[in-house]
């Protein structure tokens, strides 16, 4: 049996107190618990920030590259090794911003890979810049007169580009983010699942009491296969914002339409013995 | 005389002063550790309007060069800074700027590379764009740094070339100096007014930059760019003439100290120099003939001035803050090794690779360095010619 400590290394996180990314961490380990998911199946892998930081906390594979590019690394991973759950797990400046066209084109490609993004709207590593999904007029210490352009929106664009799982939750409701990321990590597809969450120390507009008094739960009644209302959620932001799943499209993975990963993983198929005779005629 | 203007700032802190001073007309910049100060606080005095410049803040270091390199073919005076990760993710926009001709002025904060992550001082970013066409000058302090970026305004734009300016990650950005900076005025009218020889936006005189050039004509294209780097040596004395003569500061292209007489030299960039020669002191002192050589301008390599400045030593040890990995020792080691090789009786040349990742820099560890250049003085033999220092094996 997997529990939640099969999953605890000796590291110990380097956030601060009262850090929105504590609550996403021990909900990603309850959730592979709950899954049964034994660790060795599970690579981690993550780019720069400091939700990026994430997997050092864990105790599984990890692989910790650069700014932007962990859906790259693990796009490359899941197809050499499909039997393998990948999870990309960094922050919004990562994902939104400098890893923005890996996001948009990973989407498109179906990867079964989940992208776990912690979003503070800030830049918390390097101590309070605004990323791309910081509100319109946000003032920071180098957007001093407020941030000029609008906010990137996760959700409206991986609805328009079909994403095959589109969801969010909030670090402060840690059941309904349990929950989330089990049907994130259960779902064949490209799963995306955008995790409000404060940075404590540098957005003191987006705070816990900020996202709490917005947030509210999607109910049974909501179709989540229904993609126009699934944009008209995906457009819901300020006064009420909408957290749950959202999209839904059960299309074929890219790993499926290769015929070459149907019988075993890549990293399983021998590279000797093959039979290429019939190929070299034609070039006789 | 006028009374010294002492200020105890960061040199992160100074590099936004001469920023703000120098005043250019586009920054666009990506914050990363331990150049994010450096915008941090520019970003300050453009909020304050203490200077005109458009300042861009984009989504990464790509798009903070490509920024660049358009507004500087628009005609603006164009800055920006950058570390480790973002300088490696510019690399292609770096050859843009140089066979373009557009003389950008870029701080770089001297970090390692990854993998694995580091956030703390190497040279392997700025030895990594080596190549690059990029003017490099290296700075020992907060105080070179800062004098050396108001004098990379003029040098790159008189020859057209994008200038880097180098300083230690943390321990020159982050360590607190006294320093002196120039009055405003001095500064505006040391730099003067950016005149571009052709800028986009001249509608009366239009042009195309970057075309495509093949067998046919891209091969000139990068033999008239070879061409200018030899006209930086000239422009980069002129400049420190220039500089000295409102500052009392003297640069070259490179510094000396104890070398005249020396048998035994030293050759090593950026901080680690004010600590060699802390060591070269004490073995003066002994009655030892040791000397130092610190490079200024390293790209281009000023080849005569340094084999000058160099032949008549015994033996040489340089300091390699970056590796060569499967190659033969540190980039600065093959460098002085290959310009000394048409030397009679050249000295014997052997590299210290040290200090990657922010690892510390003691006197003990260039003592020892000096000791084991001292025993192939002594013995004329050369136990190894490359050799990792400080490190556990």
């Amino acid at each position: 049996m997997v529990d939640i400590k099969t999953y605890d290394n000796d590291q110990i996180p380097a956030w601060c107190p009262g850090c929105g990314n504590f609550s996403i961490l021990k909900s990603l380990k309850q959730a592979l618990a709950e899954l049964d998911i034994p660790p060795d199946r599970v690579l981690m892998v993550s780019g720069i920030g400091q939700a990026a930081k994430a997997p050092h906390y864990f105790r599984c594979n990890l692989f910790n590259g650069l700014h932007g590019r962990d859906i790259s690394v693990a796009v490359g991973a899941k197809i050499a090794n499909h039997n393998l759950i990948v999870i990309a797990e960094s922050g919004d400046g990562n994902t939104y911003g400098e890893g923005g066209n890996h996001f948009i084109h990973n989407i498109r490609r179906n990867v079964n890979i989940k992208v776990f993004v912690h979003n503070n709207q800030i830049y918390g590593l390097t101590k309070g810049q605004a990323s791309p999904t910081s509100d319109l007029g946000m003032k920071t210490k180098v957007q001093i007169d407020g941030v000029l352009s609008p906010p990137f929106n996760p959700i409206a664009v991986a609805i328009a580009l079909n994403a095959s799982f589109v969801a969010r939750s909030f670090s402060g409701e840690p059941e309904h983010l349990v929950a989330m990321m089990k049907s994130a990590i259960t779902h064949k597809g490209f799963a995306l699942l955008d995790i409000l969450q404060p940075c404590v120390t540098f957005n003191r507009i987006n705070t816990f009491k900020w996202y709490k008094d917005r947030v509210y739960k999607l109910d049974d009644s909501y179709d989540p296969t229904d993609r126009i209302s699934a944009f008209e959620k995906a457009l819901e932001w300020g006064d009420r914002i909408p957290i749950g799943v959202i999209y839904v499209n059960n299309r074929p993975t890219y790993e499926e339409q290769l015929s070459q990963l149907k019988d075993s993983p890549l990293f399983k198929i021998p590279i000797t013995g093959i039979d290429y005779s019939d190929i070299l005629k034609e070039f006789r | 005389m006028k009374t010294k203007n002492l200020i105890a700032l960061e040199g992160n802190q100074a590099i936004a002063l001469a920023m703000k001073q120098i005043n250019p007309d586009v920054v666009a910049a990506y914050p990363i550790t331990p150049q994010t100060e450096i915008v941090q606080v520019f970003s300050e005095y453009v909020a304050n309007g203490e200077v005109h410049t458009e300042f861009v803040t984009v989504e990464s270091e790509h798009s903070a060069l490509s920024a660049c390199i358009g507004a500087s073919a628009a005609g603006a005076r164009t800055m920006t800074a950058t570390s480790s990760q973002g300088l490696a993710l510019m690399w292609e926009m770096l050859y843009i700027a140089s066979g373009a001709r557009l003389p950008i002025v870029m701080t770089v904060v001297n970090r390692a590379l990854s993998s694995p992550i580091n956030i703390h001082c190497d040279h392997s970013d700025a030895m990594g764009a080596r190549d690059s066409g990029w003017v490099q000058l290296w700075s020992e302090t907060a105080q070179e740094a800062y004098d050396n970026l108001i004098q990379a305004i003029r040098i790159a734009e008189s020859v057209n070339l994008p200038v880097m300016v180098n300083m230690d990650g943390f321990i020159t950005s982050h360590a607190e100096e006294v320093i002196e900076p120039l009055d405003d005025e001095e500064v505006k009218h040391f730099v003067g007014e950016y005149r571009p020889l052709r800028s986009l936006l001249d509608i009366e005189h239009p042009f195309t930059v970057g075309p495509l050039a093949l067998q046919d004509s891209y091969f000139e294209f990068k033999r008239s760019q070879a061409e200018a780097y030899k006209r930086v040596i000239p422009v980069l004395k002129r400049v420190a003439d220039e500089f000295s003569k409102i500052t009392g500061r003297k640069y070259d292209l490179f510094e000396t100290y104890n070398l005249d007489d020396a048998e035994i030299g030293l050759v090593v960039l950026n901080s680690t120099a004010g600590t060699a020669k802390e060591v070269i002191d004490v073995l003066r002192g002994e009655g030892k003939k040791v000397g130092l050589l610190k490079p200024r301008l390293f790209r281009p390599l000023p080849v005569e001035e340094l084999r000058e400045a160099l032949s008549k030593l015994k033996v040489i040890g340089v300091m390699d803050r970056a590796d060569t990995f499967g190659g033969f020792g540190g980039p600065l080691f093959t460098d002085i090794r290959s310009i000394l090789y048409d030397v009679p009786n050249r000295p014997i040349v052997t590299d210290y690779i040290y200090g990657l990742g922010g690892r510390d820099v003691t006197t003990e560890q260039i003592f020892k360095v000096f000791e084991n250049l001292e025993n192939i003085y002594n013995t004329g033999k050369v136990e190894s010619l490359v050799s990792y220092v400080g490190v556990r094996e």
